[in-house]
């Protein structure tokens, strides 16, 4: 019984293969009918199973297979013509098979599984009682009548060649007429294409001949002509039968029933074709010989084609074993520990002087590299493996959606681990699902756009960067940032204003929120509102990223990028509070060290969340002891900015010292510590220690949520805030230990200016400030408190149409909510009252007083709200969303 | 019906759990600790190539901490198929017990330890706590 088993799985194993590829045969099959490669193909595989099927006492299975070898047998035999319905069957056929193995795999039986109506619907195609069977014929013949009448007309001589011809040639070998008729009609049209009936076709004769190189191969596949008579008799009467009206043309048309010939035979009789030619091929037994001779070109193509695929297929037969693939996964896992051992072994030898040692360690670095390597590639296998399926997956869907599409894919052989090809099969097919059904439009939109009716989803697969990319790409309508925008506020994901100042790339981003779907209508094949979420999860699981790219109107890309392998991979090792923490080197950019004694100000901050201005730009900043909870960093240490990649998001990692980088082993952590949510892993340095893995993406996404929480937070309580009146205020210091609060409607943006900018136009303070003179408005001098003379300004920026207006204070303590009701009217000049704020006193400040002192006219122009001006919101939300602050929708609230 | 036990020391008190459970017993060896991780977690240990989480007993029985100069031992106990590692005190020797002897906790027990201790076995030296190691080591 375990010896019939073991054979059962081997069959099941070799069946599951080989009908992915069947799969993608048919439906090439499909596309070009007349390749005899495919065919055998798709004839071996239902043959073997069949005949294993038999063997191992599997009844149903044997009878699907028998009666689609029938049908398979006439194709290869060339009695049918490939077309939708057979493709059809044959589909169904693969189908069930697949539907019994399956039962077979699950209970060693074969199930329930109902094969008659699959096994009726082969015979209808095989008896051709099926009237959608017959229908792809009849245009076929329709096409053949009219022309063979025309040229019989056009032609008369040629009636007599044609006659003689039909007789001998159909009975020894079918295949070959059609082929030979072909090769030679291409030069004879050619030739006489001053002749009137010739030059009408001339095009079909050129069409014809990049089909004949199939014909001198599937001639060798056929096997012996007497075999051909009986075909050619049993198919001959339904042509004749329909044409009997045209008595002159009929004894052409049994050989139109072969694959690729209607258009050959439709020339055939031109009057170019000299009589000799036909005879002599007729004459000929053997299928071969006058191929060759005759037809050049043809003979040369196909055999060199047919001698390249014949030892391939032999030699990886033979130059390959199966290897079970736990056996794998454990070679994997020692390498991973030679791998460690190494680490460990490299270290020591890094701090010995003895030669030897380092030398031996060098080698057995050199040697543990190249194993690795070599297990590695065990596991590698090429991305066809999980694209074999979609062929067959675009062809359904899109007769389901009722569109047009072509296939191309690109870099099929690029390689990835066994693993992370299984982990990225469903989310792959997710997106070229949307591809078809979202992406390419109807082929009358398309029309109507000035595109091509057929759309293109195109896959391709490629290397780069040490991780391999893989793109799904369809030239469709693309996606609109409207409407993400306006279903992500719908959905009551984001709020309206916080839309409004999102960047396209941003706004894509929302497709990967959960619960996120822009379908109008939900489809079977899509649109159920657990989409991309998904997708990214299964993709950042397996340590990938997602990306997408879209163009309105032009398409959209889907972007994969996968490492290569999960075991093995290369990572920062940072140290943080004494302990160890790797850093995947995927989402590693850049590194930053900070000396905070020399540039003490370098880390800045916006609100509560520090900031570091990386060339210009401000990076949100995340430390790693605040993460973990960890104590301050002493004083006057060198701290080190890991500036890394999350989603789209840069952030910084502050850690406290970077040692190196070092190929590690990933560990998987206990589930007990997975709940944390920060570790993406553990794993062992060379010293022996086990190390955390951080989760890189968890991290940043951590400390982004909060802001994100924060500012749904504020939306939530947002109807509250504007019957109580909250106003968001900015709290600055003047000097003097008092604090002003300005509301944060009036500012626009927060600088920090040199001192030496300020110059002077009559009596008053100005800047040059993005192009125009700004005045300056010192606070302290208007409100009377002292500030020592700085060589940096910090400068609260207040614009108003055209007009800006720099308010100088001495620092930014932080935005607040601001509750009217507990204002006093406790005050000064310049000031409108004060109240506690932050459990200090504050005093509000009278901005229209402040600025006018400084540019009486800033509100001469006449009034606008701050909702009319998109420029001052946009930029303050954007501010505060930098600042992590409660923000944008309190803004609706403001006074201005 | 007779059955034996794993036992170790902890805080004076002698614990015991089923030795089938047990896959060794060896010296504590350097830990990394996990900082956000629950209480009772004392980190990651490296045990011949395999990364194994370390309870702290003592912090699951709500026993003060061991003395910073004693340095506890790892008995290393299998959960669901991973290997967990347990710090204690003292490693006692494999006891053979019979379900007589078995009392279940009494009601003055803590009710956050009448979950992990399964109850004690009445031993001629000495009172003997059946420890529930899935729960002791449950995070």
């Amino acid at each position: 019984m375990e010896d019939l088993d073991d054979i059962v799985h081997e069959f099941l194993v070799e069946s599951h293969e080989n009908l992915d590829q069947l799969d993608s045969d048919l439906v090439a099959l499909e596309s070009s009918p007349g390749s005899r490669d495919l065919l055998s193909s798709v004839f071996r595989t239902i043959h073997t199973i069949k005949g294993t099927s038999g063997f191992l006492a599997f009844g149903k299975l044997e009878r699907v297979t028998h009666v689609g070898e029938n049908l398979l047998v006439e194709l290869r035999d060339g009695r049918r013509v490939m077309d939708q319905t057979t493709t059809d069957v044959l589909l169904r056929m693969v189908d069930s098979v697949r539907a019994i193995l399956r039962a077979i795999e699950a209970s060693g039986g074969e199930g329930d599984v109902d094969v008659d109506p699959v096994v009726d619907a082969i015979r209808a195609v095989l008896d051709g009682t099926v009237t959608p069977a017959t229908e792809p014929a009849a245009p076929t013949k329709g096409k053949i009548v009219p022309r063979a009448r025309r040229t019989a007309k056009a032609a008369a001589p040629a009636e007599a060649p044609a006659e003689p011809v039909a007789g001998p040639v159909t009975e020894p070998a079918p295949e070959v007429a059609p082929a030979q008729a072909a090769t030679e009609v291409a030069p004879a049209a050619q030739a006489s294409a001053a002749q009137a009936s010739a030059a009408e076709h001339a095009p079909e004769a050129v069409l014809v001949a990049p089909a004949v190189p199939a014909v001198p191969t599937a001639t060798a596949v056929a096997g012996p002509p007497p075999a051909a008579p009986p075909a050619a008799s049993s198919s001959a009467p339904a042509p004749i039968q329909p044409e009997a009206t045209v008595p002159d043309a009929t004894p052409v048309h049994p050989a139109a029933v072969p694959p690729a010939s209607d258009e050959a035979t439709a020339v055939a009789p031109s009057p170019a074709l000299p009589r000799g030619t036909f005879q002599r091929l007729a004459e000929v037994p053997h299928p071969h010989e006058p191929v060759e001779p005759q037809a050049p070109k043809a003979a040369a193509a196909a055999p060199t084609e047919a001698a390249q695929d014949a030892p391939q297929g032999r030699s990886a037969a033979e130059s390959s074993i199966r290897v079970d693939v736990d056996l794998l996964d454990a070679l994997m896992r020692q390498v991973g520990e030679l791998v460690l051992a190494r680490n460990a072994i490299t270290r020591l030898a890094d701090d010995t002087t003895d030669i030897d040692l380092v030398r031996a360690s060098q080698r057995l670095s050199l040697i543990a590299s190249e194993l690795q390597e070599g297990v590695m590639k065990t596991r590698m296998q090429p991305i066809e493996h999980v694209w074999s399926k979609v062929p067959r997956m675009v062809r359904d869907l899109a007769a389901a959606c009722d569109r047009q599409v072509r296939l191309e894919m690109v870099g099929g052989d690029t390689e990835l681990d066994r693993s992370l090809l299984e982990a990225i099969k469903d989310p792959l097919t997710h997106l070229i699902r949307n591809a078809v059904d979202h992406g390419i439009e109807h082929p009358d939109e398309r029309a109507e756009a000035g595109k091509r009716r057929v759309g293109v989803v195109a896959l391709r697969a490629f290397h780069a960067g040490g991780q391999v990319v893989v793109e799904v790409t369809d030239d469709g309508k693309g996606i609109d940032p409207e409407k993400v925008a306006a279903k992500a506020v719908e959905r009551g994901l984001r709020t309206s204003r916080q839309v409004a100042t999102m960047a396209t790339q941003e706004l894509l981003q929302l497709l990967f929120l959960p619960g996120f779907s822009t379908a109008e209508a939900v489809t079977n094949v899509s649109g159920r509102g657990v989409g991309m979420d998904v997708v990214r999860t299964k993709i950042e699981a397996i340590g990938g990223t997602v990306e997408v790219e879209s163009e309105v109107g032009r398409g959209t890309t889907w972007r994969l990028r996968i490492p290569l392998t999960l075991a093995i991979m290369p990572a920062l090792t940072v140290e943080c509070d004494d302990q160890l923490y790797a850093i995947p080197q995927v989402s590693l950019l850049e590194l930053v060290a900070l000396d905070t004694q020399t540039s003490g100000g370098a880390i800045e901050y916006v609100r509560s969340a520090p900031v570091y201005r990386l060339r210009g730009e401000l990076l949100p900043l995340v430390d790693l002891r605040e993460v973990f909870g960890a104590g301050e960093r002493a004083e006057g240490g060198s701290t080190v900015i890991a500036v890394l990649q999350a989603d789209t998001q840069r952030f910084g990692l502050v850690v406290d010292r970077v040692l190196n980088t070092e190929e590690i082993v990933v560990k998987p952590l206990s589930g007990r510590l997975k709940a944390i949510g920060l570790y993406a892993g553990a794993t062992l340095l060379g010293d022996g220690r086990v190390s955390l893995i951080l989760d890189v993406q968890a991290i940043g996404r951590r400390a982004m949520a909060t802001e994100i929480g924060e500012a749904s937070r504020a939306v939530g309580t947002h109807d509250a805030a504007e019957r109580r009146e909250t106003v968001q205020v900015l709290v600055a210091g003047i000097g003097g230990d008092r604090r002003v609060a300005i509301p944060l409607a009036t500012v626009t943006r927060l600088e920090k200016l040199p001192a030496a900018m300020v110059e002077h136009v009559g009596g008053r303070e100005v800047v040059q400030y993005r192009g125009s003179i700004t005045p300056v408005v010192r606070l302290d001098r208007i409100l009377g408190s002292a500030v020592a003379d700085r060589d940096e300004l910090t400068v609260v920026v207040s614009t108003r149409g055209a007009r800006s207006v720099a308010i100088v204070v001495e620092e930014i303590v932080d935005i607040v909510d601001d509750d009217a009701a507990a204002h006093s009217d406790l005050g000064d000049h310049g000031l409108v009252g004060s109240t506690v704020l932050k459990d200090r006193v504050t005093e509000l400040l009278d901005v229209r007083t402040a600025i006018a002192a400084a540019d009486p006219l800033f509100y001469a122009e006449p009034e606008r709200t701050a909702q009319d001006d998109p420029f001052d919101g946009a930029d303050v939300a954007a501010l505060a969303t930098l600042a992590g602050a409660r923000v944008a929708d309190a803004l609706t609230g403001s006074v201005r | 019906m007779s059955r034996q036990l794993a036992t170790f020391v902890l805080d004076g008190a002698r614990y015991g759990v089923d030795v089938l459970k047990v896959q060794e017993a060896l010296r504590s060896q350097v830990r990394t600790p996990v900082p956000l991780a629950p209480g009772g977690v004392a980190g990651l240990v490296n045990l011949r190539g395999q990364v194994v989480l370390t309870i702290d007993l003592r912090v699951r029985l709500g026993l003060a901490p061991l003395a910073d100069d004693a340095e506890p031992m790892m008995v290393v106990v299998q959960v669901d198929g991973e290997p967990i590692s347990l710090l204690v005190d003292e490693i006692g020797d494999v006891i053979d017990v019979d379900t007589d002897q078995f009392e279940s906790p009494p009601e003055t027990l803590d009710p956050s330890l009448r979950d992990v201790i399964l109850g004690a076995y009445k031993l001629d030296t000495g009172l003997l706590l059946a420890l529930d190691v899935e729960r002791a080591t449950a995070a």
